[in-house]
């Protein structure tokens, strides 16, 4: 087995319930928002993604972001690292550097396709693929060589962590590519959102025999028109309707603080028993809440799930 | 097949503009399948563009440099009379013409991929000529075509009910069809099987093939 050489898979060995929170830094020069976003959720996360060109977006980075939010805040980040737009040569760059400059984790993923983001002409570039991207952390930092072979000067000490989709229907050919990367070499996984408990119960049971920590991964809804937007336009994950309908209540109430605070109860109410449930009954690492730009919910949720 | 469409009329005017001679060249073989560049669509391109038509004729295979020349040698005359030639073939048959005749090349249709007909109006694209078949391993089908990001160890996260993102969920994800038709067969020991990162050298230049 790999080292543990971030706090995060540190405190996953160590039998920790884990949350790690999310950073999306987007169109912008100036990281002081995200720099706040990570202070907010620092006393509740172990770690936060930071994310790569999410949806297919021109945004910045992942790396230097994910670095200067180590040096403000000392919040450990997972940098969140796409395929799709670097071939070998600039991914193994990234990892070299993502090194160097104290990553202790990289989540490991495909990307959404080009022509889903903002610059949709774009060359999509996949020369490897997520699982292969895994090879190549699996080579450079257990084994100090490149794809081809060539010596790499100094360590890699990189815990490598990989997504997986409990809304995928299929489920099998899921769970058999997350098998595929397991062999090579990850220390955690990381799924996309799920609202439905059954689901996230089913997809920690099918994985079970793989033996590797998995977060599942949440989405608080901070508005009615976020939820609706989810519904509309992310296939595969629906926002239940009680839920729905709970948050439909709380956009009716005028006063504005009034209706943040509401918003909040609703959230508790809906995941902090999802949250209980899966620590009592599952054997999942922790949790990944994408709380982007609420971070406020995760004082009250803590308290709630105690 | 080489699957190709024809360009819009207003860009090949557009292109055709500066020469009052011009050749119009078909292909026999994939654009007269497609009915892009066959005798009918010649003919047809040929009354639109009128006056300026010194010949219009059909190769066998434009991009055979035997064929292409023995019949562009059928119309020596005209053909260095014209200034420019519109072929309806190809890329790789209009360059042929080019390079042949050394006249202007006009291409009038534009080169889509290798395809599979369903009929007429209905081409899939099956395969990337990657020079590295791995057909066997997939069940028949090809990700590297098929999947839209062309993943060696699908699927990725973007499928749904067994759709792929790219498109709008309504094309079928190459890796949940592969994961089928291995399922089927009893091979789902290929379909864990780990691909490691291809040789793109052999992709990452003009490709010849030379026997002797």
């Amino acid at each position: 087995m790999r080292p543990a050489y971030s706090r995060l898979v540190e405190e996953i060995r160590d039998g920790k319930f884990v949350f790690t929170g999310e950073l999306e830094p987007e169109k912008v020069t100036d990281l002081s928002e995200v720099i706040k976003s990570a202070e907010a959720m620092k006393p509740y996360v172990v770690a936060a993604n930071v994310t790569d060109g999410p949806q297919a977006m021109a945004y910045i980075n992942s790396l230097v972001p994910a670095y200067i939010v180590q040096r403000e805040t000392g919040l450990e980040t997972i940098c969140q690292m796409t395929v799709r737009d670097r071939n070998r040569i600039a991914l193994t760059a990234d990892i070299l550097a993502a090194a160097h400059l104290g990553i202790k984790n990289i989540l490991a993923l495909s990307g959404d396709h080009t022509t889903l983001g903002d610059n949709p002409g774009a060359m999509p570039v996949y020369d490897l693929d997520s699982t292969q991207l895994v090879y190549l952390l699996h080579l450079l930092v257990d084994e100090g060589r490149d794809l081809a072979g060539h010596e790499i000067h100094g360590k890699v000490e990189i815990n490598v962590g990989i997504a997986g989709n409990p809304n995928a229907d299929p489920l099998e050919p899921e769970i058999l590519k997350i098998e595929r990367k397991v062999g090579i070499g990850v220390d955690f996984i990381q799924t996309q959102t799920v609202f439905d408990i059954e689901k996230a119960k089913t997809f920690l049971k099918e994985i079970e025999y793989l033996n590797t920590p998995c977060l599942i991964g949440i989405f608080p809804i901070k508005s009615y028109g976020i939820a609706e937007y989810f519904n509309k336009y992310i296939p595969g994950v629906s926002v239940p309707d009680e839920f729905m309908e709970a948050l439909r209540r709380c956009k009716e109430e005028p006063d504005k603080q009034k209706r943040k605070e509401k918003y909040d109860e609703a959230n508790i109410e809906f995941f902090a028993p999802f949250i209980k449930e899966l620590r009592k009954t599952t054997k999942a690492a922790g949790i990944h809440v994408m709380a982007v730009l609420y971070e406020r919910i995760f004082k009250p949720l803590f308290e709630a799930v105690g | 097949m080489i699957i190709t469409e024809q360009k819009p009329f207003e860009e090949i005017l557009e292109m055709v503009k500066p020469y009052k001679k011009i050749a119009i060249v078909g292909c026999d073989t994939c654009a007269t399948l497609c009915q892009t560049g066959g005798e009918e669509q010649v003919n047809e391109m040929a009354e639109k563009l009128k006056d300026r038509v010194v010949t219009a004729f059909v190769i066998e295979t434009p991009c055979d440099e035997r064929t292409c020349r023995r019949d562009l040698r059928k119309h020596r005359k005209e053909i260095e009379e014209a200034e420019a030639i519109l072929v309806m073939a190809c890329g790789v048959g209009a360059q042929t013409v080019g390079e042949l005749s050394g006249k202007v090349v006009i291409p009038a249709l534009n080169t889509k991929f290798l395809g599979m007909t369903e009929r007429i109006g209905r081409f899939y694209e099956r395969c990337r000529a990657c020079g590295d078949c791995i057909l066997y391993e997939t069940g028949g089908i090809c990700p590297l075509t098929r999947c839209a990001k062309g993943l060696l160890n699908g699927p990725c996260g973007g499928q749904v009910d067994g759709k792929c993102e790219v498109g709008g969920y309504e094309r079928d994800c190459a890796w949940v069809l592969i994961w089928k038709r291995l399922k089927e067969q009893g091979r789902l020991d290929l379909f864990k099987k780990f691909r490691p990162p291809r040789d793109r050298s052999y992709k990452a230049q003009p490709q010849e093939l030379l026997f002797r």
